[in-house]
């Protein structure tokens, strides 16, 4: 358990009747990018915010970089980075009074600060923005700044709380780099997304649908158990081919994406060829192949496993 | 307690309200804005009140005593009345608000002892009546000798404010007027504000302790108390020609303990409140008592029991006996020593229940 940076058992959070963070196990170790997906409301930040200390669990031990939380938070504080959802930063302070102003919060001396804010600002190309207050500035721009600021005391562990839900695409690319470079540099983060090409990065994830913890490995490991069960068809009608495949009681789920529509099995024991041969009446000129599964058809099955089967018909 | 971070805290707050220019202008505005309003607006020492007189006597003696009523200044003759139903009249219409009605059997009454003037009072505005009953303390029975007004069986000597004047009762307590409607408010809102914008999600999962937090936000704001108060200072001795009689060190301790108070008020607010609008309405449910029951607009001696319970537990009440003891009477903060303390507990209750109430935590 020593090289896990971060061990719960049991972790659940209920707001009165509602459970937002229902009997979560988790383990992540040391210097990895670990990933927590899921949608709006699946519970990330909650576990995220008990994970730190700032929501007392309902149920459950905490143990994270060797401390019991929420027992020791305080000791936990001056070692981890938090990156909230919403820009947390001073609007109305300008991005070098924001650092400086972290960096002597969390306890560093004026000469150290004073180099490490310069060093940041250089890092995160903020340097020629120094002086312009923080409010002002653009969505990838403010994102980096709360980057730097999570990062000012060189923490051991790093949460990030959906860090890219409000920046452009080349910025969502360079600040994936970022989080690379500082866990090469043996930082342990844990970065929660509802982008798949975003988990699909992370050395290790966990999917989360509505509290419940459904399924976590590695990308690979995740998407290997779909082997077989997912399909792409082209279809010249794909809104008349998907409605043949959604009463199908073998087929998990169907996405159009474009012409094409995905399809996920129940199970690996169907073939291009029965499959083709199945949807012949409907339209005899389509297509169909056997393609990889991705992050989403694990997404897809995880969370389809936990509804009841009269929901999944529905 | 760390002091660089600390120091960080006062310094980032300072920076903050640099660039907050609605704050930066109630600083400042709302204690001359307040000064001269209550200084030139306000005068609760009445004169000059439209007044109209009947004299159905017509003899010297009630020709005389009418004139010394009018030399008063307190009433001013602004309407003319043949009789004392057209006096009823024009108090009815508001052209006046006293009227002098001398009866034509002036003489034989003023003789008998019985009362031989009567003095009709606009009784709808309280402070017109009680500016008024002097008119009635006019010694009319001794008109002829010269002497006698002299030898009134009772004088009243002010103390104070010989003058009477109502910017030298007023300009010390409105100190603390202002100081008790902006204290509170700036703290309450400093650190509702953090919440509302995320601020604060952010600096609970740093280092920073309850104490650092709560004492380095409101230091700053007590610097500004101590500005504001030397600008109603500077304006009072200047415009109003308010006396400082004490010492002016204790002038400003006492004001330095209302601040504190307030501040701590204000934290106080903070911890309850979700939204800057709702610590506003908190800082209003406070402040109105304040006004009303401090003794700042209507003395304490008057109030009902249970109203002068309230007004022992706000600080203005006893910032407000302070002041007016050092800045009027000369008294100093050793002659007040129970106000200062009042002042003292109110603090330490307040910032302990603060500090207690302030979790770094979201639930």
């Amino acid at each position: 358990m020593t090289d896990n940076a971060i061990h719960a058992q049991g972790l659940t959070k209920r707001f009165g009747a509602l459970v937002a963070v229902n009997s979560v196990n988790l383990d992540v170790p040391r210097a990895c990018v670990y990933g927590f997906l899921g949608p709006n409301g699946s519970g990330k930040s909650t576990t995220i915010r008990m994970l730190c200390g700032l929501l007392t669990p309902s149920e459950g031990e905490i143990d994270v970089l060797g401390l019991r939380i929420p027992e020791q938070a305080e000791a936990l504080k001056r070692r981890i980075g938090y990156m909230t959802q919403k820009f947390s930063l001073f609007d109305d302070l300008s991005v070098r009074q924001n650092l400086e102003f972290l960096a002597t919060v969390q306890g560093m001396s004026r000469h150290a600060t004073r180099a490490r804010v310069d060093e940041l600002l250089q890092r995160y190309r903020l340097d020629d923005r120094q002086q312009q207050l923080a409010g002002t500035m653009s969505g990838g721009q403010k994102q980096r700044l709360a980057l730097a600021g999570a990062i000012v005391h060189k923490p051991e562990l790093l949460f990030l709380d959906e860090p890219t839900s409000a920046v452009d695409p080349e910025s969502r690319r360079d600040f994936w780099e970022k989080l690379f470079e500082l866990a090469d540099a043996g930082t342990t983060i844990l970065v929660s997304t509802h982008y798949m090409d975003e988990a699909e990065r992370c050395h290790r994830l966990a999917i989360l649908d509505t509290g419940n913890l459904v399924a976590d490995g590695t990308p690979k490991e995740l998407t290997d158990t779909l082997r077989g069960r997912t399909f792409v068809i082209r279809a010249s009608s794909p809104r008349q081919a998907k409605a043949a495949l959604d009463e199908r009681p073998d087929v998990l789920s169907v996405a159009q994406i474009g012409n094409e529509l995905r399809v996920l099995m129940r199970e690996d024991n169907v073939t291009v060829e029965t499959l083709r041969h199945a949807l012949s009446e409907v339209d005899a000129a389509m297509d169909v192949e056997s393609v990889a599964p991705n992050l989403e058809d694990v997404f897809v099955a995880a969370t389809r496993k936990l509804a009841r089967p009269e929901e999944q018909a529905a | 307690m760390n002091l660089r971070r600390l120091w960080a805290i006062m310094v980032k707050e300072l920076r903050q309200m640099r660039r907050d220019r609605v704050t930066l202008a109630m600083i400042m505005g709302m204690p001359i804005l307040q000064l001269l309003l209550f200084g030139y607006a306000i005068n609760l020492n009445l004169r000059n009140l439209p007044a109209a007189v009947v004299d159905q006597a017509q003899t010297a003696g009630s020709r005389a005593a009418v004139q010394d009523m009018l030399a008063s200044g307190v009433i001013e003759l602004k309407a003319s009345a043949q009789s004392p139903q057209q006096l009823v009249d024009l108090l009815r219409e508001g052209r006046i608000s006293v009227g002098l009605a001398v009866p034509p059997d002036f003489e034989r009454r003023k003789l008998d002892g019985r009362e031989a003037i009567q003095v009709m009072v606009d009784g709808s505005d309280n402070v017109v009546q009680s500016a008024a009953a002097q008119l009635a303390l006019y010694p009319l029975n001794q008109p002829d000798n010269f002497h006698a007004r002299a030898q009134t069986p009772i004088s009243v000597v002010s103390f104070y404010n010989p003058e009477r004047r109502s910017p030298v009762n007023i300009v010390p307590g409105l100190i603390g007027v202002i100081l008790t409607m902006t204290m509170v408010l700036f703290t309450a809102v400093a650190i509702v504000r953090e919440t509302e914008r995320g601020n604060m999600e952010l600096l609970i999962t740093t280092p920073v302790s309850r104490t650092e937090l709560m004492i380095g936000k409101v230091l700053p704001y007590a610097a500004i108390g101590l500005v504001q108060t030397t600008v109603v200072l500077l304006l009072g001795v200047w415009l109003f020609r308010v006396p400082i009689r004490g010492s002016l060190w204790d002038v400003y301790l006492a004001s330095g303990l209302l601040i504190l108070a307030n501040l701590s008020l204000g934290l106080l607010i903070s911890t309850r409140a979700r939204s800057q609008f709702q610590a506003m309405q908190m800082t209003f449910f406070v402040f109105l008592p304040s006004i009303l029951l401090s003794g700042f607009m209507f003395p304490y001696a008057g109030m009902p029991l249970p109203a002068q319970w309230i007004s022992e537990a706000l600080p203005l009440t006893h910032f407000m006996r302070l002041i007016r003891g050092i800045m009027l009477r000369g008294a100093d903060l050793g002659d007040l020593w129970h106000d200062a303390l009042a002042l003292l507990a109110f603090i330490a209750v307040m910032l302990t229940l603060a500090i207690r109430l302030f979790h770094k935590r979201l639930d």
